[in-house]
């Protein structure tokens, strides 16, 4: 085909401002705003004149150097593939152990375990409280018993775990690392991470026990822990997930997840701790959303800024002090319960979006998750998901394929410098957890929420099968049936496991327990050695309720 | 009765251990945003403390918002400690990730309807406009 030559042949614009007003402004667009799913405006264009250059040495470096925009390894994904890791966990230790082992068969190359709301809110199975919700959305783990059953036939010296628990972090970790030490694992080969993230509880997952002030002592205690005793595990995976599914946007979830990161810097060194003691061991999980570039953009931000914050405001003189390295998982928000087989679909982008953005782990969700916990036929695909990315789509054979694009590039420093007004604004009200206490993040993130719903019911946000493209009649696909054998079991297994300990020793331990939430010393050692005597995960949480008092929702809008 | 002669009133409730707290906040504004009046209980409510608030509010309905899987318990205990209080007349509805056959075993038992993800605001609106009379 030819076209025909016209008037504008061969002319060329001699900057971008005259291309933009002499040539582009005499089109159409299809429409009146371009907006990512974070409200932000778009650019029709970028070039080095508007955004799109960049200083190599400052803000770029070379894979696995300061400021580490480009990756924090030297080699990512030619040196060694990213972790994938899919959270699994549901019914009893023996259904999600079973699970496991589905997972490590089919390539998987690490464990993430879902505990159920028991667990993750601090009651025992058998807890009035507990009714209905044992083993529901995740699984039920309340005894160091069940811990070992959990893990049964797993090498916690090989397989590396990760765990998603916050106001029980403490002990869950103590069952975690006394299991360990009865099967004569030593601690410092133990690798794995912990949630461990109160913060963004308070901001927006919404699970706690205790007020935030001694909500942040637990979390430290394990980071001094790990800092001494266990240096292969990750004590903390300071979280933007919930912040963005709560819905943020991409900017705030990374701007209130890094003054999360500062607040437990500041706790730490408040106790006398040295900044490259415990920073290398500082780890994160940020969701990975459905605007492409957007998201890819978050993670080579996050990592300068990090590694700025690190740098300029601590001190921090190891590299690994600076690194940022996170754990991504794809948007369950962005799911969609209507033609839910599209979900594949934006999975496999926002994983791709995960992979190029230089992420260390990934968990792609599962296409039903909208409908119930997944199927293990639908927990397949999303893990075959990560791998054609891994194997057959090539994006891994360079380094930051992306860098250096105009529009990354701008869009990077954007999001750094938004992100950095936002913890500013933090520093001004006196941190990150004065401005919880105040409710400052939970009202953005509201606010945030609000709009984006009102956009999709304008269609101002397009939702493919929900405000737009719609089908009469559902898609049916199978979906996982939980039934409620294991509330009962588990309420029979705790309550035989209690009348079978050494009462003389239980008690020492509680004892011992509380004298250390009074005293103020780190719980976690004691703790280790008070479930191997039998203490409950309920049991725990109600010295921790006693000593730390409770928390409840203050019901904002 | 087609003239409303108050604005409906509404307590948007989360029961048991469930933190997802998105859904409910935003119905919560849309609905305070129609010109009903809007009770939001905050999380983590047990059913007594629900129905003690209905009642005290004087409500014409309840949205009770579920995405830990308890519905099946939670819903069923609503109703039966509203029908112990003789407040039957209080429109229980209900928003969150419950499974098709869960919603029609819901129906059976009393609750008037289950919005799930992906619903508009405004349907939820005309709904609650058609269903909750006002005295």
């Amino acid at each position: 085909m030819t076209k025909k030559p016209t008037g504008q042949s061969f002319s060329k614009s001699a900057s971008y401002e005259e291309w933009r007003k002499q040539r582009y402004a005499s089109q159409k667009e299809r429409k009146t705003t371009f907006e990512s799913i974070s409200f932000r405006e778009q650019p029709e264009l970028v070039t080095p004149e508007n955004g799109g250059s960049v200083k190599y040495d400052a803000e770029l470096g070379y894979p696995g150097e300061y400021p580490f925009t480009r990756g924090v390894q030297p080699t990512m994904y030619r040196g060694r593939l990213w972790t994938m890791r899919q959270f699994a966990g549901f019914g009893s230790p023996e259904d999600t152990n079973q699970r496991f082992k589905y997972l490590l068969e089919h390539g998987q190359t690490g464990l993430s375990t879902a505990f159920d709301m028991p667990c993750l809110m601090g009651y025992d199975p058998d807890h009035p409280r507990s009714l209905g919700e044992v083993g529901r959305e995740g699984v039920s783990v309340a005894t160091i018993q069940d811990m070992e059953t959990l893990f049964d036939g797993i090498d916690q010296d090989k397989i590396t775990t990760s765990m998603t628990i916050n106001c029980t972090a403490t002990i869950a970790f103590a069952f975690y690392f006394a299991v360990a030490r009865r099967r004569g694992v030593s601690f410092d080969k133990v690798g794995g991470t912990i949630q461990n993230d109160m913060l963004k509880e308070f901001i927006a997952q919404k699970e706690w026990i205790s007020p935030p002030k001694p909500s942040v002592k637990l979390v430290c205690d394990v980071i001094e822990f790990c800092a001494s005793s266990a240096p292969k595990f990750n004590p903390v995976s300071i979280s933007g997930y919930h912040i963005r599914e709560a819905g943020s946007t991409a900017v705030q979830e990374l701007a209130f997840t890094i003054a999360d990161g500062l607040a437990y810097v500041d706790h730490c060194l408040g106790r006398g701790m040295a900044i490259d003691s415990f920073a290398p061991q500082l780890s994160f999980f940020f969701d990975v959303h459905n605007d492409f570039f957007e998201e890819i953009a978050k993670f080579r931000a996050g990592r300068r800024l990090w590694a700025r914050l690190m740098r300029e405001r601590y001190g921090a003189k190891l590299d690994a002090s600076c690194k940022l390295r996170t754990h991504a998982q794809t948007a369950g928000v962005s799911l969609t319960a209507q033609q839910p087989i599209n979900n594949v679909a934006r999975v496999a982008m926002q994983a791709l979006a995960a992979i190029l953005g230089g992420v260390q782990s990934l968990h792609t969700n599962s296409m039903d998750e909208t409908l119930s916990l997944p199927t293990e036929d639908a927990v397949r695909v999303a893990l075959r998901t990560q791998q054609i990315i891994a194997e057959e789509s090539g994006v891994t054979n360079v380094i930051d394929p992306l860098g250096g694009s105009y529009y990354i590039e701008r869009l990077t420093s954007e999001i750094e410098s938004e992100a950095m007004q936002y913890i500013k604004q933090i520093d001004a009200l006196g941190g990150m957890l004065r401005a919880v206490e105040e409710g400052f993040p939970q009202k953005e993130i509201s606010e945030a929420a609000y709009q984006f719903q009102l956009d999709v019911d304008a269609q101002e946000q397009v939702i493919v099968g929900v405000n737009k493209y719609q089908e009469g009649g559902d898609q049916e696909i199978p979906t996982l049936k939980i039934d409620l054998g294991p509330e009962t079991n588990q309420i029979e297994k705790i309550k035989a496991f209690r009348a079978q300990r050494n009462e003389g020793k239980w008690k020492q331990s509680m004892d011992a327990i509380e004298r250390a939430c009074v005293e103020n010393r780190n719980v976690v050692p004691v703790l280790i050695d008070a479930v191997d005597a039998g203490v409950t995960l309920g049991e725990v949480s109600d010295i921790y309720r006693k000593v730390f008092g409770t928390y409840s929702d203050p019901g904002m809008l | 009765m087609t003239a409303q002669a108050r604005p409906i009133r509404i307590l948007i409730a989360k029961a048991g251990l469930d933190g997802h707290d998105r859904g409910a906040k935003v119905i919560a504004r849309a609905l305070r945003d129609a010109g009903f009046e809007v009770i939001y209980t905050g999380l983590h409510q047990t059913v007594e403390h629900i129905v003690r608030a209905a009642i005290q509010e004087d409500v014409d309905c309840i949205g009770l918002s579920i995405l830990s899987g308890a519905h099946m318990t939670l819903f069923p205990e609503l109703l039966n400690k509203l029908a112990a209080e003789n407040s039957s007349d209080i429109v229980v509805f209900g928003g969150g990730i419950v499974p098709k056959d869960d919603i029609v075993e819901l129906k059976k038992v009393g609750v008037k309807e289950i919005f799930i993800p992906g619903t508009h605001t405004q349907d939820v609106v005309a709904w609650i406009k058609a269903n909750v009379p006002v005295d």
